[in-house]
Formats: structure tokens, C-alpha cells, sequence
């Protein structure tokens, strides 16, 4: 870990050392998360049975999809591909933020348990190393076939795909994965200031994600107006699905916000980032 | 039994301080209910009947398993019986050595946690429900003291199940991935994940004498009063749930002497 920072030093080019300032995080997640495979690969049957585990789940999920698709037909005006791609485009999203920064719920007990204090004196942001924590790659149980249920998705409903429509799609999925894992931070940071916060965290995290799974019309306006002004769940899979099927919004909602996927993603990682600034000001050690 | 009485309320009341995290856990389950409930209210705008349900039907059926989630626990994917991981460190040499049965004595710890999630967190749960939606109350008092004898069986099941899952680290040495198995299967089997009535009939038929469904379906299918219940009413529903308790309890207690039998402790 000592070797990056030596090296930009060494060329003084003020460009290369800005950069260095950006990869820096990314290198050092890296690293983390790669003794974390390491450690998990020592047990490979466990880890595989656990990845299998969380794929079983992800398609009892889709079961669940396409049996409340079956009876009802269709739900606001999606047939069961319309709503499988919502599922998948939520599922992929949350799953790969749940890869990357899901470990981050657990800054209540690394704070109870005095491990926060040991981030904080190491030469590694501390959201970085929260984040890396136990990264386990039995995560991607849930990612691949969420990933896969999409792709049946995208080949089953009636788009004509436009090179712009196909380049839009990658764009709209990052943004995706970065209002989720800001969503993660952001409830993260609730656990600085109440201890027990997490399982309440939760109903934000992981009740976003089931909340997402379906076209959100079917839960009426007023939730949708919330989860698209207050909280941006709408910009994870309602909007870009809209936008991927080119359809008027059912709800009469403005037809711009479905391009605004990406300014959403950086407004809500410019203000997760600021929150865990605030959070980390006002921590106080418990001093165990 | 005066021990166990001891057991159940140092149960009550060691679950009794975590508050925090009963507003927290409270607040969850209700958000998951209204997302669920929601999902299915929309179904059966486009179908207004499935099987013999309808939509007050079915909300009905999401609160009352969000109100039994953490009463049963049984879809947790890790561990929720301390006794496990005391089978995996070997504290449980200390747990054997009291003079009373390890069943009896992890069975009243447990209804003492149940009997406090269930005030103070599965009915809040529940009338969070109540407040929302269109969810069906009991309709005599024969009826509450059904859904009440119900719910009671529910979490015995539930702790059976766990109880059992426990066990299997004597042969397993970590029963950690039985546990995620059964927490993956019971959501399904139980009609936590969809009410069974939305499963094919047939499937469904066979999911409902399994022991998940004793703890969610079966006691929905009784507060709301169903046909559908084993020998046609309330009685058949409550004695497919006895049946399950006492079979799983008869068979935890056999394969507990086996498994004292076979325990080796290290050290000392």
C-alpha cells in the first residue's frame, strides 16, 4: 500500500497527481477487497453453497414476479417482460451496490465494537475500509442472475433498439448503482448519531429495493412524487424503464425526468459524501 | 416448571431492553407490509378474486406475516437460536450440565422473547396494517381466542424448527448452512412471500400441510375465517398446527439424547 503514493510524488506532474488523489480510493478498495476474496477462497464449498443460496433467493423473487404478473395481466400498462426488466434493472442495481458499499450498514457495530477507531488511525479513508469490510463475491449470487433475468427482459419486450437507446441503457444502470450505493451511505451515517439505526436503515435500503421491483405506478402518486423528489428510488428502475420503452409517463409525471438519471446519481453522491463528512465531525469514540 | 417460569421471564426481560431496536424492527416490518400489501392490492385490481381470495383477504394475510416475522423468526438466514452458535463453541457443555432438559429450558427462553416481539413489536406491526389498509379484524371472541391459539402455536413451531436447526451443528459442526437453507424455504412454503392461494392450486395444497404454513397461512387462513383450512374450519387448521408442534417437539426431544450422546467436550 505504501508504493502509489511514493510513485506520483516521484513525477511531480501536477495532472498525474490529481489523479492519483481520484484512483487512490479505488486502489485502495481494491486491495481490501481482495484479501476479503482471499480469505473467503480458503473455503470454497462454503462460498459457493453461499453464493447458490443467494441466487435461490433472487429467482424465488422472480417467481414471485411472474406469478403476480400471471394473475393480474398487466400491471400499470406493463406486461410480465415490462416488469421483469423493472425487476432486473432494480435487482442489478442494489445488488452491486450491496457488493461494493452494503458493508457500510455495519458502521454501528464497528463503532460499538471500538473497530471504527482502529480506520480511523490507518492511512485509508475510513469509508473505504467500512465498505471493504468482509467484501465477499457471494454477492455476485445475487447480481449474475439478476443481470440475466434482464438481458430475457431486454429480448422479449417490443423496443426497437437505437444505438442511442442501447448506449442510454449502461448509463442509466450506473446511475443506478450510484443512487443506491449513496443510499446506502446516506442511511449509514444515521448509525454516528443513533446507535440502533440500522435495522431501520433497512426499511430504506432494502425496502427501496422491493419497493423498486415493481412498475411504481401501482403504488399511486403520492409515493411515487416522495420516491422520486425526496428520496430518488424512482431514477433506479421506473424512469430508465420508461425511458427504455419510450412510453408517456402513467402518472403524468414531467417526461425530463427520465434523462435526469445521471444528474440525480452525482447530486446524490455529492450529498451522501457530505453527510458522511457531517457524521464523521460529530463522531464521538465510545471509548471501549 | 417453577425454573421454567424463571427461564420465560429472564426471556421477556432480557429482550425487554433492547427498545431501540424494537421501534427500528417494528417500523421495518410495517414498511415491508405496506410495499407487499400495495403489490397485491394492484393484483387484485385487475382480478378482483384468485383462489378464493380478495384483496382485504390478502392485505390480511402481509400484515399478519409481518406481524409473526420476528415473532417466528424463521426467515432469518443466519442463526436466531443463541443455542446454536453454543453448540459450535461448545458452551453448550454448560447448558447440559443444569439439571433441567436442554429442550425445555431453550423452549422457555424463546416463548419468553416470542411472547415480548409479539406485544411490542408483531402488534404494532399489525396495526400499522389496520391504520392503511382494508385488513380484517376477528369477528367473535371465539375467533380472537382462535388467532391467539394460533399464533401461540406458530412461534412453538418456529421454535422447533430452529431448535432443530441448532441441533444439526452436533453432527454438522456448523449449521450455519442449514440455517440459510430453511430461511430461504420458509418465506416461500410459509405464504410470507406471496399468500398460497396465488400459487398453483396444486402446489399450494401440498405447501399447506407442511409445518411453514402453519405459521403464516394457516394462521391467516383462521383470522380470516377460510374454507380452504383442513377439514373446513378454524378446529382442522388449529390441529394440523398441534400436530405439527407436537411431532416436531417429540422429535427434537429424541434427537436431543442422541446428540448428548454423541457430544465430546475438549479441554478443561
Amino acid at each position: 500500500m505504501v508504493e502509489t503514493p511514493t510513485r506520483v510524488r516521484a513525477t511531480g506532474n501536477p495532472l498525474v497527481h490529481a489523479a492519483g488523489a481520484v484512483l487512490r480510493p479505488v486502489q485502495d478498495y481494491h486491495r481490501l477487497a481482495w484479501i476479503w476474496v482471499r480469505a473467503f477462497a480458503q473455503y470454497p464449498a462454503s462460498l459457493l453453497l453461499m453464493s447458490l443460496a443467494v441466487t435461490v433467493s433472487v429467482l424465488a423473487q422472480v417467481g414471485a414476479v411472474v406469478i403476480v404478473f400471471g394473475h393480474a395481466g398487466t400491471l400499470a400498462g406493463f406486461t410480465v417482460y415490462e416488469g421483469l426488466m423493472v425487476f432486473g434493472l432494480a435487482a442489478s442495481a442494489f445488488g452491486v451496490a450491496d457488493m461494493f458499499m452494503g458493508a457500510v450498514e455495519r458502521l454501528g457495530s464497528h463503532i460499538r465494537a471500538g473497530s471504527f477507531d482502529a480506520m480511523l488511525v490507518r492511512p485509508v479513508s475510513p469509508l473505504v475500509q467500512l465498505a471493504a469490510d468482509e467484501f465477499s463475491p457471494r454477492r455476485l449470487g445475487k447480481v449474475v442472475p439478476a443481470l440475466v433475468v434482464l438481458g430475457i427482459a431486454l429480448a422479449n419486450i417490443d423496443v426497437e433498439w437505437t444505438p442511442g437507446r442501447v448506449l442510454l441503457l449502461p448509463v442509466m444502470m450506473l446511475s443506478g448503482v450510484l443512487i443506491c450505493g449513496a443510499i446506502w451511505v446516506a442511511t449509514a451515517c444515521l448509525q454516528f448519531f443513533v446507535a440502533n439505526a440500522r435495522e431501520a436503515a433497512n426499511s430504506l435500503t432494502y425496502g427501496g429495493q422491493a419497493l423498486s421491483e415493481y412498475p411504481l405506478a401501482i403504488y399511486g402518486r403520492e409515493i411515487v412524487r416522495s420516491v422520486t423528489y425526496v428520496v430518488p428510488l424512482a431514477f433506479i428502475s421506473w424512469q430508465p424503464a420508461l425511458l427504455v420503452l419510450d412510453r408517456p409517463d402513467p402518472l403524468g409525471m414531467p417526461e425530463a425526468l427520465r434523462h435526469a438519471g445521471p444528474v440525480i446519481a452525482v447530486l446524490a453522491c455529492t450529498g451522501a459524501a457530505l453527510l458522511w463528512r457531517f457524521g464523521l465531525r460529530h463522531y464521538r469514540s465510545t471509548g471501549s | 416448571m417453577r425454573v421454567h417460569a424463571a427461564v420465560y421471564a429472564r426471556g421477556l426481560r432480557r429482550h425487554s431492553t433492547y427498545r431501540a431496536a424494537l421501534v427500528a424492527g417494528a417500523l421495518t416490518n410495517a414498511v415491508f407490509g405496506a410495499i407487499n400489501a400495495m403489490v397485491l392490492l394492484a393484483v387484485f385490481a385487475a382480478r378482483p378474486e384468485i383462489n378464493g381470495y380478495d384483496a382485504s383477504d390478502a392485505v390480511t394475510q402481509v400484515f399478519v406475516g409481518q406481524a409473526l416475522i420476528a415473532v417466528t423468526m424463521i426467515v432469518n438466514t443466519a442463526p436466531s437460536l443463541d443455542l446454536a452458535e453454543r453448540v459450535r463453541g461448545g458452551e453448550v457443555a454448560t447448558d447440559l450440565l443444569r439439571p433441567v432438559s436442554l429442550l425445555g429450558w431453550w423452549m422457555a427462553e424463546d416463548l419468553g422473547r416470542a411472547t415480548f416481539t409479539f406485544l411490542f413489536r408483531g402488534v404494532p406491526t399489525f396495526c400499522v396494517g389496520l391504520l392503511l389498509f382494508d385488513v380484517v379484524l376477528p369477528g367473535s371472541p371465539v375467533q380472537v381466542v382462535a388467532v391467539l391459539l394460533s399464533a401461540v402455536l406458530a412461534t412453538v413451531i418456529g421454535f422447533a424448527l430452529r431448535y432443530l436447526c441448532s441441533l444439526s451443528g452436533f453432527w454438522l459442526l456448523d449449521s450455519r448452512g442449514l440455517w440459510t437453507a430453511s430461511g430461504l424455504v420458509a418465506p416461500v412454503a410459509a405464504g410470507m412471500l406471496l399468500p398460497l392461494a396465488l400459487f398453483p392450486p396444486a402446489l399450494a395444497d401440498v405447501l399447506r400441510y407442511l409445518p411453514w404454513a402453519s405459521m403464516v397461512q394457516i394462521p391467516a387462513e383462521i383470522l380470516l375465517g377460510k374454507d380452504s383450512l383442513p377439514g373446513g374450519g378454524a378446529f382442522g387448521g388449529l390441529a394440523l398446527q398441534a400436530g405439527w408442534a407436537v411431532a416436531l417437539l417429540v422429535f427434537a426431544a429424541w434427537l436431543t439424547g442422541r446428540a448428548t450422546r454423541r457430544v465430546v467436550i475438549q479441554g478443561g
